[in-house]
């Protein structure tokens, strides 16, 4: 098993005929997932066509939804238009919304946050800024599981680790390690890198620590706000796996972003040494640097 | 993106926020005629401030030795000669570092007779994804001494997003702030004009410190924003061209500026080791291994995920601009990106850019043997790192040496 998604779970891209959204769901239709229709405004009809898949396209989530019984779905839509996106797939009542899109205002955001803090919401969102989830198959270099966003597919491997991670090259990072040590995983996130995001490290860890199948899990944090700190305390009295975990951004300088828009010491909140202080006090393995990510979770267990 | 006091001054007053009347002026003859104007005008003290993207400036120092970037004085020919000493020097303050930044624009204003000095900033509050508005009786001191001596003094609100701070909200925060009587109306279309300030403009922070309870000429009191701090949210300036058009490169990092032109992510440091990596958090991860292992590194640096030659290239030639630099290493994992094509653009720009201090690459990824393989065949002296902890003591090594 996994969490979020299973390699059947069927799934639209939003913003399928861009040049980026179609250039990944390519890569997921390759990876074997169930790419089941896309929607860009004005182009129902048309047809995605890659390698004798044939995707159909609508003019709205809805319909897409109703029309090929997708349940989650991959945004590719310019900053500028992807909140709106976003609540779309909500008001559609999909179970999962991944939001890759890079540089959304931050109080667009807000306001899809507080729509969906309405109660009978039962949408999920991931991201936005995110690299998306990836629940590896059990085909050769992981073929056949579910990848929605831009992870590389084939680094993975079906197994019983969960990664959950603001940053997409320190998970594929921490992914490609455990593989490489022959150890699979059972569902990594990305929930981006963004201040207000949809889920945080604490949602997929609560997530993980009821999936039977993952055994333990490794959490990957970074300067900036408190959302490792709050995952530490949860787990700290709630969590039944063995958690291994590393923070990026101690030699960052306060009051300057580090490139993601949510990473940012200030007023000396959001340290990294406080962040990696919460882990320790949890219980949560701590890697000394970023090379030894899996390691630190593999001699825990 | 951060913008001038005087900037921000304006965002606010044209929302209808009192802000001390004033002007910006570029010579000491435009200040002394500002100074005049507002005299003539009725203003009895006039304050000299100039205008930098750091704080601290009335404790600071001009490289000929002016002491404080923020002067008050009664008379016109002592603003000319303020301005005088201050516009073409540079001012160093705590938040500047030492080579400080050079004041190309002043504001004269009225200073008013200041009663009493309160705080009020609106901000985006992480933890609920909804905005906050802080408000302290403590003005005009550092709201994080503030919050860590006598955070009891600190009022917070949070706001619904979807309605906007209400009048009942900004009548408790007034009352907190203990501005009664006349004053509560004047607090409450200050607080609702802030707050849309920070809404409209979409700010990431919007900052009164100090908020002033100030006597009229008229024996009455009123509330002005004496001085004013606003950040804008980059993700957002597209549709605020007015707003990005504020931006003044002058006060950035030029090396910073340079690379933002070609949308990488460069901030500089003061370590030996450069580092160029794709994504955010690999980028400070990889800082902080070099310094895990000894070595300090120059620079954060993102390629982002598809990076081109031709970024690759201008990465490399904004490295070797930073004197400081002794080494440098590239980490790249590359998912999707061909390693092959990274490499030939290491290749290539290091061929262009002629370098020949020591470089570590680790490559991992995506046909990673092909990109290897065009490393070690280019002929150049590149050193290969196996993992991230291989190549960052690789690096650390070759400094030393």
């Amino acid at each position: 098993m996994s969490i979020l998604v299973q390699p059947d779970t069927k799934v639209l891209v939003q913003g399928i005929t861009g040049g980026f959204g179609g250039r990944h769901a390519r890569l997921s239709l390759d990876y074997g997932t169930q790419v089941v229709a896309g929607v860009t405004p004005g182009k129902r009809g048309q047809f995605f066509e890659h390698n004798g898949a044939k995707v159909p396209v609508f003019d709205t989530v809805a319909e897409a939804a109703a029309e090929t019984g997708a349940t989650a779905s991959a945004v590719f839509v310019p900053p500028a238009f992807a909140g709106d996106a976003i609540l779309e797939g909500v008001a559609a009542e999909l179970d999962l919304v991944v939001c890759v899109t890079e540089g959304i205002p931050i109080h667009d955001m807000t306001r899809v946050k507080r729509a969906m803090s309405a109660c009978r919401i039962k949408t999920r969102l991931i991201g936005p800024n995110c690299p998306g989830i990836v629940t590896p198959g059990a085909g050769e270099h992981s073929h056949g599981g579910c990848r929605i966003g831009i992870a590389p597919g084939y680094i993975h491997r079906q197994g019983h680790i969960g990664v959950v991670s603001r940053s997409g090259t320190l998970t594929y990072e921490a992914v490609w390690q455990l593989t490489c040590r022959g150890v699979g995983q059972s569902t990594c996130v990305g929930i981006g890198g963004d201040p207000v995001n949809g889920s945080s490290h604490l949602d997929i860890i609560k997530l993980f620590n009821d999936d039977p199948d993952t055994h333990g899990i490794i959490m990957i944090g970074e300067i900036g706000g408190s959302a490792e700190e709050e995952a530490a305390a949860w787990i700290k009295e709630n969590c039944r796996k063995p958690v291994a975990g590393f923070i990026a951004g101690t030699t960052a300088p306060p009051g300057r972003r580090m490139g993601h828009a949510g990473a940012i010491v200030s007023g000396g909140k959001g340290t990294a040494a406080a962040k990696i202080e919460a882990f320790r006090e949890a219980g949560i393995g701590v890697a000394e640097t970023p090379s030894v990510m899996a390691e630190t979770l593999l001699q825990m267990m | 993106m951060n913008i001038h006091e005087y900037q921000a001054k304006e965002l606010l007053r044209s929302r209808g926020v009192a802000v001390p009347p004033g002007e910006v002026v570029g010579t000491p003859t435009e200040a002394r005629s500002a100074a005049k104007t507002l005299l003539h005008g009725g203003a009895k003290r006039l304050v000299l401030k100039a205008q930098i993207h750091a704080g601290g400036r009335g404790k600071g120092t001009f490289s000929n030795g002016f002491q404080g970037g923020v002067k008050l004085t009664e008379s016109a020919d002592a603003i000319e000669e303020f301005a005088r000493q201050m516009i073409g020097n540079t001012l160093v303050t705590k938040q500047t570092g030492p080579e400080g930044r050079l004041v190309r624009r002043l504001m004269v204003a009225e200073a008013p007779k200041i009663e009493r000095e309160l705080y009020l900033a609106v901000l985006l509050d992480r933890a609920t994804s909804r905005p906050v508005v802080m408000a302290s009786t403590e003005g005009g001191m550092d709201i994080e001494e503030v919050a860590a001596k006598t955070p009891e003094k600190i009022v917070r609100l949070t706001v619904d997003p979807a309605f906007g701070l209400q009048p009942h909200e900004a009548r408790r925060i007034a009352a907190a702030l203990d501005l009664g009587g006349p004053l509560l109306n004047a607090a409450v279309k200050l607080l609702l004009a802030v707050y849309r300030t920070w809404w409209e403009c979409d700010a990431s922070l919007v900052e009164i410190n100090p908020l002033c309870v100030i006597a009229t000429a008229e024996g009455g009191r009123d509330l002005w924003a004496v001085d004013a701090k606003i950040g804008i949210d980059d993700n957002a300036l597209f549709r605020h061209p007015d707003i990005h058009a504020m931006r003044d490169e002058e006060e950035e990092s030029p090396l910073e500026v340079e690379a933002s032109r070609f949308e990488l992510n460069y901030i500089k440091l003061d370590g030996t080791i450069a580092c160029l990596v794709n994504g955010a958090g690999l980028a400070m991860a990889t800082m902080d291994i070099i310094k895990h292992f000894g070595g300090e590194p120059a620079n954060f640096l993102d390629v982002g995920g598809g990076a081109t030659v031709e970024q690759v290239t201008a990465a490399f030639r904004i490295i070797m601009k930073d004197p400081g630099v002794r080494a440098i290493l590239v980490n790249i994992f590359g998912g999707i990106m061909d390693c092959d094509v990274i490499a030939q653009g290491i290749v290539a720009a290091v061929k262009e850019t002629g370098l020949s201090l020591p470089l570590v690459v680790r490559l991992e990824g995506n046909n990673v043997e092909a990109g290897k393989r065009t490393l070690a065949d280019s002929g150049l002296t590149i050193i290969s790192g196996d993992t991230m902890a291989d190549a960052a003591e690789k690096v650390v090594k070759a400094v030393a040496e």
